[in-house]
C-alpha cells in the first residue's frame, strides 16, 4: 500500500513561525500548478499500484480551490489503484474553507479534514499571524460534519507567545468542545530564517518548564477524553489515527509531489526541490538516499505509543536489535522516560518531551 | 667589507606599544635603500602575521644599513630592534646591551607611556646615548611642542633638537639618520686581536640553517671553519657561516670583527642552544671571563594547554617543539588531567607571551585549545621544613602539611591621564595591591606605584584596568619578591566529581566570592542535561558555594511532517556531534563554552 502527498504550496499570507515552502500565488500559477501535478503524478502512474491515502497539504490547499483538487483526485483514481476506504485528507485554513469548497471535495472523494487551529485564544492566535478566529473555526468544523465529513484534526500549538496553562486549558476545552476526532499538538520551534526566529528574544514565550508541563497537561487531558496518544505530536479517538502520517512513521512507501516534497518509494528517499519555478519546468527530484533503513526505523518506531518492537524488527530486517539499544534503555527506563516490556520498548509521555535526545542516544 | 670602526653605529628604537617604532625601522630602509619600495609591505621588520596585526614586536631582528651622512662619510648603521612588552625585559635588556646607543620614539599626541619609561631607563641602565624623536606629526592630535616639554620635564633628556617626524607620511625620517651619525657613539673597546667575546641578542630557527645566532661582536673576531663555545652552556659548533643581516636577507661575509653587528649559522638545532644573553667565544683562544648579565629565564607563568579534541594531542605537542625551536623562554612538558584528558603545562613569562603562543598555536597550527585559569609560581613550606614550587593547583599539598605559603609580588607602575586614579586605586586596592607612591609626571598624568601580586595581574587586571581608564592607562610590572600570604586551593564539583582542571590557588579572603561567581557562571553555561546536576565550589570538604542545574524537560519537539525523514534523521545526527563538542566530566556533559567562561571569569561578569 501505497500514500500520495501532494503539497499545495499557496498561503494567503505567511505565518510568522512558518518555514513551509509557501506563497501567495495568482490564480494563473494556480492553473499552471495543477498542470505540473498531474503531469508529475503521470510520471508515476500504474494501476496496479494500491493506494490507500491522500494527503492535500501545504501550505493551504484550500486556497487553491476544491475544483482543482477534484482533479487531481480523479486523476489519482484513473492512474492508480485507489482504494475504496482510502483516506483521503486535506489541509485547511477554517477562514478559506467555504461551503462551495466543502462541498466539492467532499464530492471528490476527500473523507478527513485537518485544520490549523493553534490556539483557541484570540491574542495567541494572533502572534502567530493566523488569520482565523473562532467562529470561524467552528464554522469550518460544522461544514465539514454537514457534508458528513467528521473525522477531523486539530491543531494545538504549545509554547506560543503569551501562553499559560490557564489559557492552554481554554484551547483544550474549544477543541473538545467541537468534537474533532483527532488533535495535533506540537510545540512552537523557532525555525532559522523566519520572523520568530529574529524576534525570539522579545516573543513572550513561555519557559521550557512550563511547556514539558503544558505537554504533559495536554496528554492527560485529552487521555481522559479517550483521545489515545499514539505518537508525540499526535492523539486520536480509537480508529481516527492518521493513516497517511503513520506510514511516513512506520517506513511505508510514499509519494510525495509538488515542491520540498519528499517521497520514500521502492527503497530509495528523494524530494522535489524548493522552488516553485524547477517543479513547473519539470525537473527530476534530488536522490536523498536509500531510505526505510534500520536507523530509520528505529528512530519512527520511537515516536509511536507501541514503539520500538524487537520482533517486528527482527521480521523486517532479519536480525536481532543490538543489545545496546536495550542497555541504554534501561537508565531512561529508571528515570520514568520510557518502559521495556519484552523485546517493546515505547517511550513514556515524558520520555516523549526528551525523544530527540532519548533516540539519538539510543541509535548512535 | 667591514666598514672602519669609528663609523659604526650601533642602536636599538625602544618605544611604547603603537608609537611607530616599526614604522619608523621601514622608512629607515626605504631611505638607506636597503629594501626596494616595492618590496615594502608595510613594517618589513615584523614578519610574523601576529605582529602585525597586533601592531607590537614579539621577536627582535637586526639589520644594517648603509648611510652616506651629509659629512660625506659612509657609515654603517646597525638596528636592532626590541620587542615592546614587559613580558620580555630581559630579551629587550640583552637587544640593548649590545648597542651604543637608542632611538627613542614618543608620540607626538600620546606622549609619556608607561613602556617609554619601562625603556628609557633600561637603556639608561646599560648607558646608551638616546636620540628622542617625536613622531606622528601628521595627526591632527599631535601636540609636538607639549611632548618635547614633558620629554625634558620627565626624562630630562634635551628635546631641542629632537627630529619631529612623521614615520608613515616619511616627513622629517632623514633627520633622524643624521642624528644617530652625530650623537650616538661608535663602538668602543675594539680590539680584533683580543679573544672572541660575542653577545647573542636574538636567534631563530631556520629550517635549512639550523639555530642562526645574532650577535654583537664585543672583541675578537670569528670566521667560518673555526669552532666557537657558548660559554654559559658550554656548547660547541663548528662555525658554517657568518655574515651580516641585510633587509632582504642573510649576506654571508668573511669574518666578523669586533663592534660589528652579524649572524653565525653552525648546524645548531635548537634555538635552547644559542640562549639569548649568552657569550660567544672561540674554543681557542677563549675569553676567560662572559660578558656580564646573562640570566636564566624562568616561566612566570603557566597554564594547561589542552586539545579541544583528545585526537589532537600529537598535532599540539609537534606545534609546541616547533614554536619552542624560536622561542627558549616557552616550557612545556605532559601533563594529564581527568577533566581534559592528555595536555601540557606551560610556562611563559608573562601573560602577553601566554596570549601569543595560544593564539599562534590556533592560528598557525590550526588547533582548537582549552587553557586552564593561569597560575604563578607559590612556594609552599611544608611542616616538615622543606619548600615545594607549585605553579599547577592539582600538586598543592594537603592543607595539614603546609606550614605556611609564599606568593610572588610585583612592582606595579600604572601610568594614566590624573582623571582615573581614583578608579584606578580602587582595583589595586580591591586586586590586594599595597599603594607605596603616585607621582604627577605632568600636571595631569600619574605614575602610580602599587606593589600588587602577580597572581591578582594574571588574573584580567589588564582588561579591567583598560575598561576602568578607557585604555587611557599603561601598566608595567616587575616580581621583586616573595611574600607570606594566606592562600587556599579551592576545588570545583560537578555532580559530586572534581573536575581538576577548574581548581585554583587563590587568597582566602577572596575565595567566597570567586566561588559564588564559579557557581553562578558554571550554572548559567551548562546546559541541562537528562539528570540533576549539583555544582559545589569547595575548600577541602568544606563547600563554600552550591548551585544545580535543574534536569531537561523537553527538546524540540516538532512536527514530523511530510515525509522529511532525513532532516529530522540529520537533526539527530547533529545532536549527537553536539554531544561530541562537550567535554564530559565523569557523566556530566559540559560545553566548551562554559568552560571557557569560568576560566575568563573577571570581576565585571
Amino acid at each position: 500500500m501505497t500514500g500520495i502527498y501532494i503539497h499545495i504550496p499557496f498561503c494567503k499570507t505567511k505565518c510568522p513561525y512558518c518555514d513551509f515552502y509557501s506563497f501567495k500565488g495568482e490564480e494563473n500559477q494556480k492553473d499552471s500548478y495543477l498542470e505540473a501535478v498531474l503531469l508529475c503524478l503521470e510520471g508515476y502512474s500504474d494501476r496496479k499500484l494500491k493506494v490507500d491515502t491522500v494527503y492535500f497539504g501545504g501550505g493551504t490547499p484550500s486556497v487553491f480551490g476544491g475544483e482543482r483538487i477534484e482533479r487531481i483526485i480523479s486523476y489519482i483514481r484513473e492512474g492508480f489503484d485507489l482504494q475504496d476506504n482510502a483516506e483521503i485528507t486535506v489541509e485547511c485554513n477554517p477562514s478559506s474553507t467555504d461551503e462551495a469548497f466543502v462541498r466539492q471535495v467532499k464530492k471528490a472523494g476527500v473523507n478527513r479534514a485537518s485544520m490549523g487551529m493553534q490556539s483557541a485564544v484570540d491574542r495567541e492566535r494572533k502572534s502567530l499571524g493566523r488569520p482565523s478566529g473562532k467562529e470561524d473555526i467552528k464554522r469550518a468544523v460544522s461544514l465539514f460534519k454537514k457534508e458528513g465529513i467528521d473525522n477531523i484534526s486539530l491543531d494545538l500549538m504549545l509554547g506560543v507567545p503569551y501562553q499559560n496553562m490557564e489559557s492552554l486549558d481554554e484551547s483544550i476545552d474549544f477543541v473538545l468542545s467541537l468534537g474533532v476526532k483527532h488533535i495535533s499538538a506540537y510545540m512552537l520551534k523557532i525555525e532559522k530564517g523566519t520572523p520568530f526566529e529574529r524576534d525570539e528574544k522579545k516573543l513572550p514565550i513561555p519557559d521550557e518548564d512550563t511547556v514539558a508541563d503544558m505537554y504533559l497537561h495536554v496528554s492527560q487531558r485529552l487521555g481522559r477524553e479517550g483521545f489515545v496518544h499514539y505518537e508525540i505530536s499526535n492523539f486520536a479517538l480509537e480508529g481516527f489515527h492518521s493513516r497517511h502520517n503513520t506510514k511516513y512513521w512506520q517506513c511505508e512507501d510514499y509519494i510525495g509531489i509538488g515542491p520540498s516534497a519528499h517521497s520514500c518509494y521502492k527503497g530509495k528517499r528523494f524530494y522535489y526541490t524548493r522552488s516553485f519555478d524547477d517543479f513547473i519546468s519539470g525537473k527530476e527530484p534530488v536522490y536523498d538516499g536509500e531510505g526505510a533503513g534500520e536507523e530509520e526505523y528505529i528512530m519512527l518506531a520511537l515516536r509511536l505509543k507501541e514503539g520500538l518492537d524487537g520482533e517486528k524488527f527482527r521480521e523486517r530486517y532479519g536480525r536481532a536489535l543490538d543489545k545496546s539499544i536495550f542497555k541504554k534503555a534501561e537508565r531512561y527506563e529508571k528515570r520514568g522516560l520510557l518502559k521495556i516490556e519484552g523485546e517493546r520498548i515505547y517511550l513514556t509521555a515524558e520520555g516523549f518531551l526528551l525523544s530527540n535526545s532519548i533516540i539519538s542516544d539510543l541509535i548512535y | 667589507m667591514a666598514a672602519k670602526k669609528e663609523n659604526i653605529r650601533n642602536f636599538s628604537i625602544i618605544a611604547h606599544i603603537d608609537h611607530g617604532k616599526s614604522t619608523l625601522a621601514d622608512r629607515l630602509l626605504e631611505i638607506t635603500d636597503s629594501v626596494a619600495k616595492r618590496d615594502m609591505s608595510a613594517q618589513i621588520l615584523d614578519d610574523m602575521d601576529l605582529e602585525r596585526e597586533r601592531g607590537i614586536t614579539i621577536k627582535a631582528h637586526a639589520v644594517k644599513l648603509n648611510y652616506k651622512a651629509k659629512d660625506g662619510e659612509e657609515y654603517e648603521l646597525n638596528l636592532i630592534d626590541t620587542p615592546g612588552h614587559v613580558d620580555f625585559n630581559y630579551e629587550v635588556s640583552r637587544s640593548l646591551a649590545a648597542c651604543e646607543g637608542a632611538v627613542l620614539i614618543i608620540d607626538a599626541s600620546q606622549g609619556i607611556e608607561a613602556q617609554t619609561l619601562a625603556n628609557t631607563y633600561l637603556a639608561l641602565d646599560h648607558d646608551l646615548e638616546l636620540v628622542p624623536v617625536i613622531n606622528k606629526i601628521d595627526l591632527p592630535a599631535a601636540e609636538p611642542d607639549r611632548v618635547a616639554a614633558e620629554v625634558e620635564e620627565v626624562i630630562g633628556l634635551d628635546c631641542m633638537g629632537a627630529p619631529r617626524v612623521s614615520a608613515k607620511t616619511g616627513e622629517n625620517v632623514a633627520e633622524v639618520l643624521e642624528k644617530i651619525v652625530s650623537d650616538i657613539p661608535a663602538p668602543s673597546g675594539c680590539d680584533d686581536k683580543a679573544p672572541l667575546k660575542a653577545l647573542i641578542f636574538d636567534s631563530v630557527y631556520d629550517n635549512y640553517k639550523g639555530v642562526i645566532v645574532y650577535v654583537r661582536v664585543m672583541q675578537g673576531t670569528l670566521k667560518a671553519g673555526e669552532t666557537m663555545r657558548m660559554m654559559a652552556t658550554g656548547a660547541e659548533f663548528n662555525v658554517v657561516e657568518v655574515g651580516y643581516m641585510r633587509a632582504t636577507g642573510l649576506e654571508p661575509c668573511k669574518e666578523l670583527s669586533s663592534g660589528e653587528v652579524g649572524y653565525i649559522t653552525a648546524s645548531i638545532k635548537t634555538v635552547r642552544d644559542a640562549k639569548v644573553g649568552d657569550t660567544v667565544t672561540k674554543v681557542q683562544n677563549p675569553a676567560s671571563e662572559p660578558l656580564p648579565g646573562y640570566r636564566k629565564v624562568n616561566p612566570m607563568v603557566y597554564c594547561g594547554v589542552y586539545p579541544a579534541d583528545g585526537a589532537d594531542y600529537e598535532a599540539l605537542r609537534d606545534a609546541l617543539e616547533k614554536l619552542q625551536l624560536n622561542d627558549a623562554s616557552l616550557s612545556y612538558e605532559p601533563e594529564t588531567s581527568g577533566a581534559l584528558g592528555f595536555g601540557f603545562r606551560c610556562g611563559f613569562l608573562g601573560l602577553l607571551h601566554l596570549e601569543i603562543i595560544q593564539e599562534r598555536l590556533e592560528r598557525e597550527y590550526n588547533l582548537d585549545l582549552v587553557t586552564t585559569v593561569p597560575s604563578v609560581v607559590y612556594k609552599i613550606h611544608l611542616t616538615d621544613g622543606s619548600v615545594v614550587e607549585i605553579d599547577n593547583p592539582t600538586h598543592y599539598p594537603e592543607q595539614a602539611s603546609i606550614d605556611y605559603c609564599e606568593e610572588p609580588i610585583t612592582n606595579a607602575h600604572i601610568y594614566s591621564p590624573a582623571d582615573y586614579v581614583g578608579s584606578i586605586m580602587d582595583l589595586c586596592q580591591d586586586r590586594r595591591g599595597i599603594f607605596k607612591d603616585m607621582k604627577y609626571i605632568t600636571p595631569d598624568r600619574v605614575d602610580i606605584h602599587y606593589e600588587l601580586p602577580l597572581n591578582e595581574i594574571i588574573y584580567d587586571f589588564f582588561d579591567a584596568l583598560k575598561s576602568r581608564t578607557r585604555g587611557y592607562a599603561s601598566f608595567d610590572y616587575e616580581i621583586f619578591e616573595y611574600r607570606r600570604s594566606s592562600l587556599q586551593k579551592v576545588d570545583v564539583l560537578l555532580n559530586g566529581d572534581i573536575i581538576d582542571a577548574l581548581s585554583f590557588i587563590i587568597h582566602s579572603e577572596k575565595a567566597m566570592s570567586r566561588a559564588r561567581k564559579i557557581a553562578e557562571k558554571l550554572k548559567e553555561h551548562i546546559p541541562r542535561q537528562m539528570f540533576e546536576i549539583p555544582i559545589q565550589v569547595a575548600i577541602g570538604s568544606k563547600v563554600i558555594a552550591r548551585e544545580t542545574v535543574k534536569a531537561m524537560r523537553k527538546d524540540v519537539l516538532a512536527k514530523c511532517y511530510g515525509g522529511d525523514i532525513t532532516r529530522k534523521k540529520k537533526l539527530l545526527e547533529k545532536q549527537k556531534e553536539g554531544k561530541k563538542r562537550m567535554r564530559q566530566f565523569g557523566t556530566v556533559e559540559v560545553p566548551q563554552e562554559a568552560f571557557m567562561a569560568v576560566l575568563k571569569l573577571d570581576d565585571n561578569g
